[in-house]
């Protein structure tokens, strides 16, 4: 055969480049993200929902659709950074025993 | 996907600098993950697949806000709008059973065998000629996709903010191609799940404030029912075979061609999904995976379908020449209508992010799919993993390029566009018999992939080019031809495969470990994680709750 990729090659290949990955090491929290933006949202939509005038809600079906959607975001938000802090980054796996469970 | 079409030049949203602020804000918080991400970017493996270490919910959301890209969700509002509650096949039937089938069958053999894309999968277990031909289809539709995605935002944009077509193309091609070059994969999944929670914070206060304007459900339903006819607010109303609806296809034909051939072909081949799953962080992870995207799946139909059957009763005339308003217009409209400003910057903002993030999932999975699966195996091979990772930016410099430049050909031949776009949709048909047959009958040969991708392709195109536009058998609508051209091409493709098998020699069993059912590779037989083993990761529980799920979401629709 004159393939040159087996399947030994593949696997070994990416075996050895997930030896030498550094996104599980290096790479940022994503709820971090989520939930500040989400909460900075929150706050700004809901800021524009108590000084809402009275078209602005008649145009909203007689809801003040600020105020709810950014308690509603501003949730969202506080419940990733919750998140975060009651269950912080897992450390990569290598090391094989984990904090809590000691 | 809905072929872009120019909205209406009065649906110009009252948008002010709060909108804008918010707008704002996103963009910076995009930039902001790709240069953060930048750092994790060490070998090649961290920039296409992250490494292989990203949560399961991280890369289950991304699986889900990768197909949610804004022609998806102007496509299914506006499909809504036109067919009614036919929608739910799209979700319940169309998505969720392959997305399951993913996760519990196949995720074993893409995960485990390592591999990094799906047509490296086609590579070990057929021959050089199925890859090649799948790698370099693959990598020309991404770019067609990503271009066609960028030329619906910039009419999107310019009918909304009144933003000129080419500021908006070059502003949204620039984001991307900064976010992906910076983090690679990281960079586009994080803001893929991201952009799943804003374009949701957008949605939702459309659906709630639509379904008041229209005296709720009852009054939707009593409203539709009355000027379109019963059936209208039933999945399954007059699909009996022989009758007449406006999908023009049967019970039949959408089980078989929507359901079975079509969504598996779709969710379980097309790699700009599969990549996503293929970045967890284990076995377990890159299962759970689409059956994680599964149950938001399930719900998404709700907040794109009401928004849709709510234009349609503001606006009766919807779509026809009487009007002004196409039928994607929907959400626009609503937004525009109901939306103060605020919510409007919420909702403008999803509406650009999920543009951004339907392009950027076809860029990631353009740039791996042309670096490792075509250059790496036949133009350089043998470069140290530093090269590889350098001309996967400068792949991704040029794709975003390219697909810049077929968005400007889009606004001068949008038709072309949209045929070739049909073109491509026949190639995921076969994709998916070829991986079938191949990962359950060790006998299927290594040409038969090839010659199986092949008479698959061509059955599905002369049924749905030939037969059908030439009007040899009658199928009243295009969407009932496409589901039966799927079809065509399925079977087209399974006795093709089988009978080149017969009479080509069989792949060597020792080359077949861990690609075909029955056996495994080093890795698939791994114990689960630590906390892996909790009865809420399981995959089969999560899998077969998704589907009696979705099975019972069509039951207040089916009467």
């Amino acid at each position: 055969m004159s393939d040159s990729h087996s399947d030994k090659n593949v696997h070994d290949e990416v075996s050895e480049l997930e030896t030498k990955s550094a996104t599980a090491a290096r790479l940022f929290d994503i709820r971090r993200i989520i939930g500040g933006l989400f909460a900075v949202y929150g706050v700004i939509v809901m800021i524009a929902g108590f000084a809402a005038s009275d078209a602005e809600i008649d145009k909203a079906q007689g809801v003040n659709i600020n105020l709810w959607t950014g308690v509603g975001m501003l949730i969202l938000g506080i419940f990733f950074l919750a998140w975060l802090k009651l269950r912080p980054t897992a450390p990569p796996p290598p090391p094989m025993e984990d904090g809590p469970e000691k | 996907m809905q072929t872009p079409t120019y909205l209406a030049a009065e649906l110009r949203l009252p948008t002010n600098w709060l909108d804008y602020t918010i707008l704002g804000i996103y963009f910076v918080v995009v930039l902001g993950i790709g240069f953060a991400a930048r750092r994790s970017v060490k070998t090649s493996l961290d920039f296409f697949l992250s490494g292989r270490s990203l949560p399961a919910w991280v890369t289950g959301l991304a699986f889900v806000a990768a197909n949610l890209g804004a022609t998806e969700i102007l496509g299914m509002a506006a499909n809504s709008a036109q067919y009614g509650v036919y929608t739910t096949h799209w979700y319940w039937i169309g998505a969720i059973p392959a997305m399951v089938f993913l996760g519990l069958v196949m995720m074993p053999f893409y995960y485990g065998s390592k591999v990094r894309s799906v047509p490296e999968f086609l590579l070990l277990r057929f021959d050089k000629a199925s890859h090649l031909l799948s790698s370099a289809l693959f990598a020309v539709a991404a770019i067609l996709i990503a271009g066609v995605n960028l030329y619906a935002l910039a009419i999107v944009v310019e009918a909304l903010l009144g933003w000129p077509e080419w500021v908006a193309i070059v502003v949204a091609g620039f984001f991307v191609l900064a976010y992906i070059t910076l983090g690679g994969l990281s960079s586009a999944i994080y803001n893929e799940v991201l952009q799943f929670f804003v374009i949701l914070a957008g949605l939702i206060p459309i659906t709630i404030l639509g379904l008041k304007k229209v005296g709720g459900w009852d009054g939707l339903s009593d409203s539709l029912s009355q000027s379109r006819g019963s059936d209208f607010m039933t999945a399954w109303g007059g699909t009996g075979i022989g009758s007449d609806n406006p999908l023009g296809a049967n019970w039949l034909t959408i089980v078989l061609g929507l359901g079975f051939v079509l969504s598996f072909g779709y969710w379980t081949t097309n790699f700009a999904e599969v990549q996503r799953a293929l970045s967890a962080k284990n076995l377990s992870a890159a299962q759970r995976t689409p059956l994680i995207a599964a149950f938001p799946k399930i719900f998404i139909v709700f907040v794109v379908m009401i928004p849709g059957l709510v234009a349609a009763v503001l606006v009766p005339k919807i779509g026809t020449p009487g009007s002004d308003l196409q039928y994607n217009d929907a959400i626009p409209y609503l937004m525009q209508q109901l939306l103060p400003n605020g919510v409007l910057g919420i909702a403008v903002t999803g509406l650009l992010a999920a543009f951004m993030a339907g392009m950027a999932a076809n860029i990631s999975s353009f740039n791996t799919v042309f670096t490792t699966d075509i250059w790496q195996k036949y133009v350089k091979k043998d470069r140290p993993d530093e090269y590889y990772v350098r001309f996967g930016r400068l792949i991704t410099v040029i794709g975003v390029l390219a697909s810049i430049g077929t968005a400007f050909l889009a606004s001068s031949f949008s038709n072309i566009m949209s045929y070739l776009q049909t073109l491509f949709s026949f190639f995921n048909v076969p994709m998916f018999v070829v991986f079938i047959i191949g990962m359950f009958w060790k006998r299927a040969s290594m040409k038969s992939g090839f010659w199986g991708l092949i008479a698959g392709t061509t059955a599905a195109m002369v049924n749905y080019f030939v037969i059908y536009k030439q009007g040899i058998i009658d199928i009243p609508s295009d969407q009932g031809a496409n589901f039966v051209s799927a079809i065509a091409g399925f079977v087209a493709g399974a006795v093709v495969m089988v009978a080149v098998s017969l009479f080509t020699a069989p792949k060597p069993v020792s080359e077949l470990q861990g690609l075909v059912y029955g056996t495994t590779s080093p890795g698939m037989s791994e114990a689960p994680a630590k906390g892996d083993d909790a009865w809420y990761r399981k995959p089969a529980l999560l899998g077969w709750g998704a589907v009696v799920l979705a099975a019972a979401c069509y039951i207040p629709f089916s009467f």
